[in-house]
């Protein structure tokens, strides 16, 4: 694995405000990494640390192997796709995607070779005069794009680039992206707080919160097994019920009851049992349930339809459990009232810390 | 089919007239006020000063209505007058460009400060109209002298006296103190709303700072730059206190000569056609700066 872009110890501050705190990540070449978070995590301010448009407080950052910490923006080998676009509103769409290579002084005749061929890439050729304003969301999103990978760069950061577009559209140019970034496999630096998006383009995910780097790891990881409280509680839904560990192999929720769930903290420890709404299942009381499930008993006390998939609030001993159950022919249905059993793998089982 | 079918209240053509004209007189109304004011002192001297351009000065010193030439339109094309106009020209360009200079890197310092500190520095740019503006004059007077501060400094120093006061330099100095106001907040106002992330982008696309500035900043705060730049030129040009207190005797400019033409050579025939003759320039100089800054936009 090539490093692409390497981070040490990289901090920031903003007078007596720590946007980030002591951060290592390395991003290999051609990946596509998101830094996922909500606002004010430190996400955007890693990623204009990388750009140049900000330079860290301490640590080291380097990309493809040189120190770049304290180098301009004009000096690195990256491009940036802003939030808003930024696109220069004074200039027409080739003039802005041409900028950049207007600046590193390239020939003017190849200039006008490579803006076309990266307005073909976005579709955008039949564009080519018109004027930032005149153009749509999606098309002023795939301009911008085509203005930072017309210059070749060793990494793409993208900071939100789909935050303003509606869902549908959002959703198409996602696959896009992701298309487009295996295509031309530059490193992709992808800023954002929507977790979905982050789950289905990125190779790896890093989470963060309050300025700090949580986790990171493949989408498949952060989802199926977080380690931090945080992580679990933001990306997708999930239970989060109180316990106490029992031993290695299992945890104590409240009213008693022991579960099987794999830990490496201390007997006697207090620790928050996660489990995924979508691994629950409810069981009918005199049911047989398959062997060495976890499983605890409760009543329904709300049920609510969302076309796709029933959410149960089930009402038990360890705390209020949300079961997710799909809509479809011989999935039993069950009133408000009744008693069930939910039951889960001891796989889908995850301890956190607090 | 229903059977239930209800009338419905359905906007008529003549009640959408009839709305619109309500509309139309209520904004009537709220203009009337300044409407009346306009008119009464702006549009009717004006139209007075017109006719009077096409009139003949009597061997006293009279307006005389009756017989109608262009007589004064062509005295305007006298030598002399080109001198004094080409002088007023110069002092304004001058005065604008100065202003320009001084107060662009000042208005680039406001809109990139805090909104707190931001508004005390608008304040300060504002406490000069404080006070008013004749007494201020004055002040350079007292400044500028032979024996005033500046001149005392310089002989302190071991220089010669300075001796600027009643000459164009000391009414340059005067023009660019008195209208730089009005070149910061245009200035301001237009770098104020500057979206930051486009000089951003172009850092990130590889222009160094100054570059940056030329291809991106400076175009976009142009609207604010021609703004400025006329607010300050048109006064300028007609500019009468500043170079009467200031200025030497010798150097007439076209404010001093219309009011000599109104007041001492009671001339007011050609006092009102160098007066439209001025307005003309103007309003030409200021289509050409707009259109020339729209075009970019």
């Amino acid at each position: 694995m090539n490093e692409s872009v390497r981070l040490d110890g990289v901090s920031k501050h903003f007078g007596d405000i720590v946007a980030v705190k002591h951060l290592d990540l390395a991003v290999a070449e051609g990946e596509f990494f998101s830094l996922l978070g909500p606002s004010g995590c430190g996400k955007t301010t890693t990623l204009r640390m990388i750009a140049g448009f900000e330079f860290p407080t301490s640590g080291s950052l380097t990309i493809h192997g040189v120190e770049m910490a304290l180098q301009p923006p004009n000096k690195r080998p990256v491009n940036t796709v802003f939030q808003s676009y930024a696109l220069f509103p004074h200039m027409n769409v080739a003039e802005n995607v041409g900028f950049g290579l207007l600046m590193q002084k390239v020939e003017s005749s190849e200039i006008s070779t490579r803006v076309k061929r990266a307005l073909d890439m976005v579709q955008l050729t039949h564009r080519a005069e018109a004027r930032p304003k005149q153009l749509s969301g999606g098309q002023r999103q795939r301009v911008a794009l085509a203005r930072a990978l017309v210059n070749e760069p060793e990494v793409l950061l993208l900071d939100e680039p789909l935050g303003a577009l509606d869902l549908k559209l959002r959703q198409s140019m996602q696959v896009e992206l992701k298309e487009l970034q295996e295509r031309v496999g530059i490193t992709f630096i992808y800023v954002t707080h929507d977790q979905e998006e982050a789950l289905t383009m990125s190779d790896r995910i890093g989470v963060m919160n309050e300025g700090l780097l949580l986790q990171v790891g493949k989408p498949e990881e952060i989802y199926e097994h977080p380690t931090s409280r945080f992580v679990a509680d933001f990306i997708g839904e999930i239970n989060l019920l109180p316990a106490t560990v029992v031993d290695h192999q299992s945890v104590e929720l409240q009213g008693g009851h022991v579960v099987r769930a794999a830990t490496g903290a201390q007997p006697g420890e207090a620790v928050t049992v996660a489990i995924r709404p979508e691994r629950l299942t409810l069981f009918e009381l005199d049911q047989i349930i398959p062997e060495g499930a976890n499983t605890v008993r409760g009543r329904v006390i709300r049920r609510t339809y969302h076309g796709d998939v029933f959410y149960y609030d089930i009402e038990t001993a360890a705390g209020v459990l949300e079961v997710k159950e799909e809509n479809r022919p011989g999935v039993e249905l069950y009133d408000v009232g009744e008693e069930a059993v939910a039951a889960w793998s001891p796989r889908a089982t995850t301890v956190v810390e607090d | 089919m229903a059977t239930d079918v209800r009338t419905v209240e359905v906007a008529t053509p003549e009640f959408e007239i009839a709305a619109e004209r309500a509309a139309a007189r209520r904004g009537l109304l709220i203009a009337l006020p300044s409407w009346l004011y306009l008119t009464l002192f702006f549009a009717v001297p004006l139209v007075i000063v017109f006719v009077y351009s096409f009139a003949t000065r009597s061997s006293t010193g009279r307006t005389r209505l009756e017989d109608w030439n262009l007589e004064s339109y062509r005295r305007l094309f006298d030598p002399l007058v080109g001198e004094i106009a080409l002088r007023s020209l110069t002092l304004a360009f001058l005065t604008t460009l100065i202003c320009l200079v001084v107060s662009y890197p000042f208005a680039y310092y406001i809109a990139t400060r805090r909104p707190a500190i931001r508004n005390v520095l608008l304040v300060m740019v504002m406490i000069p109209f404080w006070s008013n503006f004749l007494v201020r004059t004055y002040a350079w007077r007292v400044l500028l002298g032979t024996d005033g501060p500046l001149s005392q400094l310089s002989q302190a120093l071991g220089g010669d006296p300075i001796r600027v006061l009643f000459t164009n330099t000391a009414v340059l100095i005067g023009l660019v103190y008195g209208y730089l106001p009005f070149m910061v907040l245009p200035l301001y106002a237009a770098l104020e709303r500057m979206d930051w992330s486009l000089v951003e982008a172009a850092r990130d696309l590889y222009a160094d700072g100054l570059t940056a500035f030329r291809k991106v900043t400076w175009p976009l705060s142009r609207p604010g730059v021609i703004a400025g730049s006329i607010l300050v030129f048109i006064p300028a040009l007609g500019a009468y206190v500043t170079p009467q207190i200031l200025g030497g005797a010798r150097t007439t400019l076209l404010g001093d000569y219309i009011v000599s033409q109104f007041l001492a050579a009671r001339n007011q025939p050609f006092g009102s056609a160098l007066s439209f003759g001025v307005m003309a320039v103007m309003l030409a100089a200021t289509i050409v700066y707009f259109r020339s800054g729209a075009k970019n936009l």
